[in-house]
């Protein structure tokens, strides 16, 4: 895949996220706020790092990609319209009756290679299709974006045991560390510090970023690729702004799942637009 | 005959598969040993996966996998199998209809003197009603084999029920079996009884009991809850009218639930239920756990002669 500078990749997430919350708006229905912190990380990637073939979404070849947090789908789906695995105009039938573009993820959905949803069970899978590639020494690779609230489940550190066992470099989590979750901040909830060090105890390599920079995800990505064969389980802490990008969402929790207005839609695309 | 249990049924005939198709694999949960896959790991170590004591993680992985064009046998009890993996299934493995199967040991009262943590009296109705599941209990070795040759040959996800204890051979090698069609162990005209798994020798023995004092029983082994042969069923209704049930489940939502039914929408015949009676286990005999539910062969001949 050709992939993009990171100036080209900066604008890339920027039409992403103006999609985000028009699909959103047009819909009346879904989450904003963790679907712009992850739009980096998912930006690098469809148009830097994967190798995926939009013409035949089922290639057995493809990189696969986990949304194990997956109510912020609205930003994978942008990505995939972007990608062409769809029309764009399909990306305005989101969460409405017969549409394949569902509130979670779906395989209905061309490019989604599991569904997810409920928190903390599509990183396992991401973990079976990592060893699934390693049993055909195939070189394909795996990707996944969790939650920092999702890691809260159980299932996610079962899953991580899992992956440093069977030596999986060829999984690459990114852990969306917003700090916020439904029922207030993380540390309020369920403090939850120093996940970096909890996945290196589990095995994992860890690269901690700022989450919403491009080009530190980008050398990330590079950096990544050269301990590809390292036999070790890649995990992206990335530090990131719930709500990114639009002013009044940014680290206001309550814009985990609710739709803007007319006028807030506007001031969002202003907001995008300009970067605030 | 020799005695032989369902869940060495499974563990000789995964083998084999596995042999001739290198996609099928086994996921362990560390209890491979009790549940028969200790030939496999020996012989197939390529295609053994151990993912520990994490169940929801094993239903999780083998969904992956089974994108990757594997076909998965999740081993586990069928405590664990049904409802600590319950989501998991549902979600990631059932909803998009991948190539799964949940095989489990130690299903119904078999784990006796385990105690209630470990009897599984809920595992096939929580898993019948999930959609896209189908849902199997084979009544001794050979069906044992057969059906999960069935499963791994079926595209789909699947909920295979094992037991314990070494029972009686009822078949030979050469009996067929499909999924989805009740296996007709004998033929009657006076009552149907309808059994699943280690009942369906108690069901047998009840028959031939009834047999004596003239009364001819047909014996179902239905061995496929879901999709249910509603047809056989049916015929039962129409041509015998009268039906006994017969399982090692709780009454509710099981086998005698799924004949209930098809008999409540025709709007006839006659259905007894026998079953577990909707109360938790305790450690004890196999044969004392099933007696104190009436699940005896008594029990059936007196629910037969009562309808």
């Amino acid at each position: 895949m050709k992939r993009r500078s990171v100036e080209q990749l900066k604008k890339i997430a920027q039409d992403l996220r103006k999609k985000v919350v028009t699909m959103i708006y047009e819909a009346q229905s879904g989450h904003p706020g963790g679907s712009l912190s992850a739009a980096e990380f998912v930006t690098a990637c469809y148009f830097y790092e994967m190798n995926v073939d939009p013409k035949n979404p089922q290639w057995e070849d493809r990189d696969r990609f986990v949304l194990s947090k997956g109510h912020v789908c609205p930003i994978q789906y942008a990505a995939l319209a972007a990608r062409k695995f769809f029309p764009e105009t399909v990306l305005y039938t989101l969460r409405k009756e017969g549409s394949p573009l569902q509130g979670h993820p779906n395989m209905h959905c061309p490019g989604i290679d599991i569904p997810t949803g409920s928190l903390g069970q599509g990183f396992a899978c991401a973990v079976g299709m990592a060893i699934g590639m390693k049993l055909d020494n195939k070189p394909c690779r795996v990707f996944s974006v969790l939650g920092d609230g999702e890691c809260q489940e159980g299932e996610i550190w079962e899953a991580a045991q899992t992956a440093n066992k069977y030596r999986l470099d060829n999984l690459t989590i990114f852990v969306d560390v917003n700090n916020l979750q439904i029922d207030g901040t993380t540390d309020e909830v369920m403090p939850n510090r120093d996940l970096g060090e909890k996945f290196k105890a589990f095995g994992f390599e860890i690269y901690e970023i700022d989450g919403n920079d491009m080009a530190q995800m980008v050398r990330t990505f590079d950096e990544i690729r050269m301990h590809l064969h390292s036999g070790s389980p890649k995990c992206i802490i990335g530090h990131t702004v719930k709500g990114k990008g639009v002013s009044y969402m940014e680290n206001v929790g309550s814009w985990h799942g609710v739709a803007p207005n007319k006028e807030q839609w506007e001031q969002a695309i202003k907001d995008i637009e300009e970067g605030f | 005959m020799a005695n032989k249990a369902t869940r060495d049924g499974f563990g000789e005939e995964i083998v084999a598969l596995g042999k001739e198709n290198r996609n099928i694999l086994v996921v362990d949960a560390d209890i491979g040993k009790s549940c028969k896959t200790t030939n496999f790991i020996k012989t197939l170590p390529d295609q053994h996966i151990n993912v520990g004591i994490a169940e929801q993680n094993a239903a999780g992985v083998a969904a992956g996998l089974a994108t990757c064009s594997k076909i998965p046998f999740v081993v586990t009890y069928a405590v664990f199998g049904s409802l600590r993996m319950c989501e998991m299934i549902r979600q990631e493995i059932a909803y998009p209809k991948l190539n799964v199967k949940i095989a489990c040991s130690h299903g119904g009262v078999t784990p006796a003197n385990d105690g209630a943590s470990h009897q599984a009296i809920e595992d096939m109705g929580v898993m019948r009603t999930i959609p896209n599941m189908t849902v199997i209990m084979p009544a001794d070795y050979w069906s044992a084999r057969k059906l999960v040759r069935a499963a791994a040959e079926y595209n789909g996800p699947v909920f295979l029920r094992f037991t314990r204890d070494a029972i009686p051979i009822i078949y030979d090698e050469n009996t067929q079996f499909e999924i989805g069609k009740a296996h007709l162990v004998r033929d009657g005209k006076d009552v149907a009884i309808i059994a699943n798994g280690d009942t369906v020798r108690l069901a047998i023995a009840a028959a031939e009991e009834l047999a004596k004092e003239g009364c001819q029983a047909r014996v179902i082994d239905m061995h496929t809850i879901k999709p249910l042969d509603v047809a056989c069923v049916k015929d039962c209704i129409e041509n015998i009218g009268k039906i006994v049930t017969v399982e090692d489940h709780n009454i509710l939502n099981g086998l005698g639930s799924a004949v209930c039914e098809v008999a409540a929408e025709m709007g006839k015949g006659k259905v007894k239920r026998i079953g577990i009676q909707d109360q938790f286990g305790e450690s004890a005999p196999y044969e004392r756990l099933l007696a104190k539910n009436g699940i005896t062969v008594e029990g059936i001949v007196a629910a037969a002669k009562a309808l």
